[in-house]
């Protein structure tokens, strides 16, 4: 019993240093708490950007990362304070929305094509023919036509086995969008979406499924998110792009990929980039919030704290730290484009940057 | 439960008609043309449970009789009910992690399938996991078994083996029945070492080799981005197996009824 009080003692009295110390930190900034959720593809980076926040400003920032679809949907139901996408929101999705919404680009990311081929280095690969793999038209790496352009390796008489994911994604979703912009048959037979009526292939779930199946089965090819690619060192594909290059996936090349002209609300998709050393699978993740903050219980404080924070992403402070967990930071005019979009946001129809 | 699963299904149901969608192999989440239907998930967790449970049967039903009549109360059999128990006790993701990196390979060695991925690499792993649940409720009930009976079979000069087949099995059929019914049950819902192995391709599975997809499996792989027809969908494919899985307890049950 004694023992006992003198646990609780410890604890209330811990408890109470704690808080003084904080209150000794920062002013007022412990009271609010942002939340976010959506995309597991950009997590690695907002945990540690969050982290980062939070350890300059004392605001705590918590993002789950639930699915794109799911964090839309709590976006919708107005019980986070942003959501996080792959994939911006169609013109219908929008209109869905109960208030007018901005698209905020925090970093980039690609999407790569892994393959276990041990004899094989460097494979190099075309849009056309990554589509018709997927299609089940080209089933051994044999086949002229990877033959052709790959002429410094010798390729081994095996089977393709191309991995797919069997969950929903904005990984699918950025990958299918490219392969529907280079191949016709692709356009309208398969499309573009998170989840797909696949032709061929075998499926694992998440990025972890898909590395580990290919990983544990040679000649097998299969796409996986480049931040996990990159962390995992798999060997990856070197991609043909617009230019006719063949390009490696690297924070420069993806970065490179947005170097070009953006519409002012950023919504757009940046695979098949036309720049020159662009890689051809990349793409923007996004924070999508309100254009009016002032909405059911949500303060003034707390609205402040949001768009401080996302203009704090699109500060050089943040954006070097994309490079630390395998993303490429935003090019100028993302940048630009974001913050303008920034300004519009109001509270009670007052701007909240000034 | 019941109902919030049937409010989320109706909308599909609604859309496609139940007929339709029970019996539809199309899963086509094309956003303008969204096509789902339960068929190809029905047939891989029907095919996959019952398959996990032949062959799981020549496993437990001797661990069963080795524990609950040969050498009952002993120190050995002690052991063994021991250690397959703790076979239940193996959360399923190992199972599949195992499945993964050890059977996979074995089966791709063996030539059974070229990408090791499919029906029978889980309904093999679906059968070590139902082992423990067939096992000890079986090795329970046979231990049931009146000694009075047995004996009296003895008595009469019959072997081991006679009163087994003749005594020990009329007798507590029923039960052993009734604990593969929960086995079965258990391999129904299994989600995660299923959804490792199987493939998870939304088709119709027309050999062992054929990989496919059960309804628990593509349940949790695609219920974190479905919205909409989709999300009605997965919770219609969840009410089906709901009922599928209570049909077979009922099944079982009445099975059971008329045996005793």
């Amino acid at each position: 019993m004694n023992k006992l009080l003198i646990v609780i003692l410890v604890l209330a009295l811990a408890a109470c240093g704690n808080s003084k110390k904080n209150k000794a930190g920062s002013t007022n900034a412990e009271d609010i708490t942002l939340t976010g959720a959506g995309a597991t593809f950009p997590l690695p980076y907002y945990n540690l950007a969050f982290k980062t926040y939070k350890d300059s400003t004392g605001v705590a920032v918590t993002y789950g990362g639930i699915g794109s679809g799911g964090g839309i949907r709590s976006l919708k139901d107005r019980i986070v304070d942003f959501a996080g996408s792959d994939a911006f929101l169609s013109d219908k999705e929008i209109s869905e929305m109960p208030s007018q919404t901005i698209h905020i680009p925090t970093c980039l990311g690609a999407v790569v094509l892994a393959y276990n081929l041990p004899e094989v280095k460097d494979l190099k690969l075309t849009g056309e023919i990554i589509a018709d793999i997927y299609l089940g038209k080209i089933t051994n790496w044999k086949d002229p036509r990877i033959k052709a352009i790959n002429t410094h390796a010798s390729l081994p008489d095996k089977a393709i086995h191309a991995v797919y994911r069997s969950d929903g994604s904005g990984t699918t979703y950025v990958f299918s969008d490219y392969l529907s912009k280079v191949n016709e048959t692709w356009a309208t037979q398969v499309g573009t979406g998170k989840a797909l009526k696949w032709p061929a292939g075998i499926a694992a779930k998440g990025n972890p499924g898909v590395a580990g199946t290919i990983s544990q089965t040679e000649g097998a090819i299969g796409y996986i998110g480049s931040e996990y690619a990159f962390a995992l060192k798999i060997p990856v594909a070197l991609l043909q792009n617009q230019a006719g290059n063949y390009i490696t996936p690297s924070t420069e090349s993806i970065s490179a990929a947005a170097s070009t002209e953006l519409p002012a609300d950023t919504r757009t998709m940046i695979t098949n980039s036309q720049a020159a050393d662009a890689y051809p699978i990349s793409c923007f993740t996004w924070i999508i919030l309100y254009k009016e903050q002032a909405y059911n219980n949500h303060t003034l404080q707390q609205a402040e704290a949001n768009i401080k924070l996302l203009h704090w992403m699109l500060s050089d402070a943040a954006q070097q730290l994309t490079t630390k967990v395998h993303y490429s930071p935003l090019p100028q005019t993302a940048k630009e484009n974001a913050k303008l979009l920034l300004q519009s946001v109001t509270f009670n129809g007052a701007p909240l940057l000034k | 439960m019941f109902y919030s699963l049937i409010s989320g299904a109706i909308p599909a149901f609604e859309h496609f008609g139940v007929f339709r969608f029970i019996f539809s192999a199309e899963w086509d989440p094309h956003p303008e043309a969204e096509q789902y239907g339960a068929l190809s998930f029905i047939t891989g967790t029907v095919l996959t449970s019952f398959l996990a449970l032949v062959f799981c049967l020549p496993f437990s039903l001797p661990v069963a009789l080795f524990t609950g009549e040969y050498f009952k109360g002993k120190k050995v059999a002690s052991v063994i009910s021991a250690v397959i128990d703790l076979l239940a006790g193996i959360p399923s993701i190992v199972y599949g992690l195992w499945g993964f990196y050890t059977l996979r390979p074995l089966i791709m060695d063996l030539g059974l399938s070229s990408q090791g991925f499919g029906i029978l690499t889980a309904s093999l792993v679906l059968a070590i996991m139902i082992i423990p649940y067939a096992a000890s409720l079986s090795a329970e009930f046979i231990s049931m078994v009146p000694r009075e009976l047995k004996e009296g079979a003895y008595s009469l000069g019959a072997t081991r083996l006679e009163v087994i087949r003749n005594v020990i099995f009329p007798a507590s059929g029923s039960g052993i029945f009734a604990s593969y019914i929960l086995a079965l049950g258990r391999a129904l819902g299994e989600t995660m070492a299923v959804t490792m192995l199987i493939g998870n391709t939304n088709n119709i599975p027309y050999s062992l080799g054929d990989t496919g997809n059960t309804m628990a499996s593509v349940i949790a792989n695609q219920f974190g981005e479905a919205d909409g027809l989709k999300l009605s969908s997965l919770i219609a494919i969840g009410l089906l197996l709901f009922l599928i899985t209570a049909i077979i307890n009922f099944i079982g049950k009445l099975i059971m009824k008329k045996l005793s």
